[in-house]
């Protein structure tokens, strides 16, 4: 008698559970791949995240890197470049102070006034870990994709001509798209 | 997965050396080479440091391809993949 008295309860439950949940949407595609943030501008943080792009993207994962803050001197070229917009003072400042591309970054720590990191840089050659140059060539062989972070640009003044070619400028819901798209998702 | 006797004997269709990258270089290496092997051929990833011995049987699973073994020697490693797509 007790089972007939539970039976119910438990029909109505799934009842209103039945009728709590969302309508059927359309199938949505699996997400799959790494999407990251590369907010830092230093050497040890933006070779770690370069080395995890690479690996995702041989082990097939589709691949996106946005960068924004200190990680879009990763996307300078090496050299200056005369911009065809005129910088402000302070643009020009921030464009002469900040490191222009990957050859340029700074260690986080152990720095000791450039002398770790070119220390860092002789013991990596040494013991074959590939340089961040070599690291960001192969991400962008393998398809990895580079999103500029306008925000960021705008900030400091840097222009596109100034960041290297093949690059996508866009602003936070590129991140989010590429995120959202992603099954992980890492800030560096 | 196959026994060292048995993969010593394997017939390589490609032979890359990965002994002078370190990661994520040698899964760099794997990857352009086995573009290069035919499909079932066999490829073979030689690496100086054995936490190549982890990464490329988990780069294989993942991408399609079969793990065959390692086979330890003299401070090297020889890793062995089938080709699956």
């Amino acid at each position: 008698m007790s089972g007939a008295s539970v039976h119910p309860v438990v029909a109505h439950d799934e009842i209103s559970l039945g009728e709590a949940a969302a309508p059927p949407t359309e199938p949505t595609p699996q997400p799959s791949g790494l999407s990251m943030v590369v907010f830092s501008g230093e050497l040890d943080k933006v070779l770690a995240a370069f080395t995890i792009a690479n690996g995702a993207a041989a082990m097939d994962l589709p691949v996106s890197m946005f960068f924004t803050f200190w990680g879009i001197n990763v996307l300078r070229r090496g050299s200056p470049v005369t911009t065809s917009v005129k910088k402000t003072a302070m643009e020009g400042m921030f464009g002469r102070m900040m490191p222009r591309g990957p050859d340029h970054l700074q260690l986080s720590t152990l720095r000791m006034g450039g002398l770790g990191t070119r220390l860092m840089k002789r013991e990596m050659a040494r013991k074959h870990v590939a340089g961040l140059e070599s690291l960001v060539r192969s991400a962008r062989e393998q398809g990895v994709q580079f999103i500029a972070c306008q925000m960021s640009m705008n900030l400091m003044g840097l222009k596109k001509e100034e960041l290297i070619d093949g690059i996508t400028i866009g602003n936070v819901a590129s991140f989010i798209d590429a995120a959202d798209r992603s099954r992980i998702t890492l800030f560096v | 997965m196959m026994e060292a006797p048995a993969l010593s004997t394997l017939k390589a269709d490609k032979v890359v050396d990965a002994r002078g990258t370190a990661c994520p270089g040698p899964l760099l290496e794997a990857k352009r080479a086995i573009a290069a092997v035919p499909m079932n051929g066999i490829l073979e990833v030689i690496s100086s440091d054995e936490g190549t011995t982890t990464d490329v049987p988990l780069w294989a699973r993942k991408v399609g391809h079969d793990y065959l073994g390692t086979v330890a020697e003299g401070g090297n490693w020889r890793i062995y993949v089938r080709r699956r797509k």
